[in-house]
């Protein structure tokens, strides 16, 4: 209703705007303010809202204590090559369900697409021992490939091909192109946005992923920066350094944020994309 | 996962498949038909290369943990001994059953995913659906407030229960700070079973928030004019043309959303580990999913954790097949 609204909604609108923000901000404020304070700045009461002398050691501290340089060569290794297996996979099988014909395609299609209601605790017993029974416990392998199967992205990637126009998909069949052309020649070119969609979901959703890597990766050797972050907590037994831990968590926290800012506008359109039209 | 199945698909858009309009142009020529069978089989045989490793890897590590998990639910098993499962018929689920009848741990592990989930599913889709209601309109900066509001729903969890455990630390954290700037006393968030459990809520929907807000302003931002002209034609209030026009509208929406965030936060593992490991009192914030990573990897109950995965599997697809009816009885 962008038509009409009226003066008290608006101003009821730009309150919430002010309220919402302040909501997602104050915790983040809460991490940053922290992670430059000095120990005892930390322990005030009542809390400090700005900090009194900033320190910055925590930050190199977090580096020098933990492996935790270590911990973000993981992440990146486990999520580069799962994000990568996952677009791959997720694009040919999506061009298979949408173009080519296939008796039993829409039973096949069904049975990829349920594997998403099937939650990850179910799964996770029986492949902890077939991972453990292969040798492959603490390995990058042991993470990657159980995670590697993809239904979201084939799901949304087929949507997207079966909207294209059909004329330019027979046009280009017609002047005998084949498979693999008419996918990186005409397809994926025409495809940009939704594939970004889905390869950023698929990059958030792997570096964040947390159960199974925590299972069968905990050496620090592959286990990622989740897994690593959280262990911080209860190593030091009693007293948590909090101003360590929070530059920490931020340092977790701002490689994503740093790519969500640069492409949330194609997330989010991925993320309503199937959502809206229904 | 961040999102586990965008369920609504467009039909309509099956009868455009290219197929449709190939096998007409390829009929048209009945002399051709050998080197057309041909390329059916080619064609086949290339829609089993591409589509075979993504299947295989489902089949391998989603469908085959999940017949097996529900194999071992009839068994005692110590995962990390190399002695193989026993069989032991029901007695897993009977040990479950007795658990709940007699207020065990079980119960209050139900009784806190039942919460949990309840509160997120309900609470995150209220207030986004209020917050795109208010921001449905033209205002100044809604693009970068949308932005930020989005932008926890990719955290990490992990990172998100670490950064809430300190701000809800009782004696020196941000909640406790505001509470007695007021002139009141923090709740213990750390060790009453109750507020601990308030805590890991309130955090988990800090993070969804913002996905449900997005999807129900999109759905908002998507809907036709004609309706509200009517409406507004018809004289008809504001509450009115909410409850007539909007809330209907927004109906496969709310349903997907119901779907997916019940799904997401069913599965919510991390918060609670990072925070509470599942305490405070022993069971005070575990929920089922919590309780199948502690039966089977701490407790070495493997079968017992099995059969709680199983439980929640059925409950799962019990809940999802009446949110189906009901959406499909609304259509008609």
């Amino acid at each position: 209703m962008k038509t009409r609204s009226g003066l008290g909604m608006k101003i009821a609108g730009y309150l919430a705007m002010i309220l919402v923000v302040v909501i997602v901000a104050a915790p983040l404020y809460w991490v940053l303010t922290t992670s430059v304070k000095t120990p005892d700045q930390v322990f005030r009461k009542p809390p400090l809202w700005w900090p009194e002398a900033f320190s910055f050691s925590s930050y190199p501290d977090v580096f020098r204590n933990y492996p935790f340089g270590r911990y973000m060569l993981n992440s990146v290794i486990i999520t580069s090559i799962l994000a990568t297996i996952k677009i791959v996979l997720g694009v040919l099988s999506a061009y298979a369900f949408a173009l080519l014909r296939f008796p039993g395609r829409g039973a096949v299609f069904m049975l990829v697409l349920a594997a998403l209601m099937v939650p990850n605790q179910i799964t996770v017993i029986s492949n902890y021992a077939l991972i453990a029974q292969l040798g492959w416990l603490n390995t990058f392998q042991g993470i990657i490939i159980p995670l590697a199967g993809v239904a979201f992205g084939t799901f949304l990637m087929r949507n997207h091909f079966m909207s294209l126009p059909t004329e330019i998909i027979e046009a280009a069949r017609m002047d005998g192109c084949g498979h693999m052309k008419l996918l990186f020649r005409i397809l994926l070119p025409m495809s940009w946005p939704t594939l970004v969609a889905f390869a950023l979901i698929t990059i958030v959703n792997e570096w964040n992923e947390y159960l199974w890597p925590f299972l069968v990766g905990s050496d620090y050797r592959v286990a990622p920066l989740q897994v690593g972050l959280s262990r911080m907590i209860n190593t030091d037994g009693g007293f948590t350094n909090w101003p360590l831990v929070m530059a920490a968590t931020m340092l977790t926290i701002i490689p994503i944020l740093i790519v969500f800012l640069f492409l949330q506008r194609y997330m989010i359109k991925g993320l309503t994309s199937g959502a809206v039209k229904g | 996962m961040v999102l586990d199945g965008l369920v609504t698909t467009t039909p309509s858009k099956e009868k455009r498949s290219p197929d449709a309009s190939n096998e007409g142009s390829t009929s048209a020529a009945p002399h051709k038909r050998r080197s057309i069978l041909a390329a059916r089989r080619r064609e086949y045989l290339l829609f089993l290369a591409l589509v075979a490793p993504n299947l295989i890897l489902l089949a391998l590590f989603t469908y085959r943990p999940l017949l097996d998990s529900i194999r071992l639910s009839f068994f005692s098993w110590n995962i990390s001994s190399p002695l193989p499962p026993r069989f032991v018929g029901l007695s897993n689920y009977q040990h479950w059953w007795e658990e709940i009848t007699s207020h065990g741990p079980a119960l209050t592990v139900v009784t806190n995913t039942v919460i949990f989930t309840a509160a997120t599913v309900l609470g995150s889709m209220a207030l986004g659906l209020a917050l795109a209601l208010l921001l449905d309109q033209q205002l100044k900066g809604r693009g970068v407030v949308r932005s930020i509001v989005f932008a926890p729903y990719v955290i990490a969890g992990a990172a998100i229960g670490i950064a809430f455990q300190f701000i809800f630390d009782p004696r020196f954290g941000l909640v406790s700070g505001l509470l007695e700037s007021l002139g009141k006393a923090s709740p213990d968030f750390y060790q009453n079973p109750r507020w601990a459990l308030f805590m890991v809520t309130v955090t988990y929907m800090w993070k969804n928030i913002g996905y449900t807000f997005v999807i129900y302003l999109a759905a908002l931002q998507a809907k036709p004019v004609e309706l509200y002209e009517a409406a507004e034609i018809d004289r008809a209030s504001r509450w009115t043309v909410f409850r007539r026009v909007t809330l209907p509208l927004l109906r496969p929406t709310s349903f997907f959303l119901s779907i997916t965030v019940m799904l997401n936060s069913l599965q919510v593992f991390d918060i609670i580990y990072v925070m509470t490991r599942g305490g405070p009192q022993g069971t005070g914030t575990t929920t089922m999913v919590f309780q199948v990573y502690q039966e089977t990897f701490v407790n070495y109950r493997a079968g017992y954790g099995a059969t709680i995965a199983t439980i929640m599997f059925i409950v799962l697809l019990i809940i999802t097949a009446v949110q189906v009816r009901i959406m499909d009885r609304g259509n008609k």
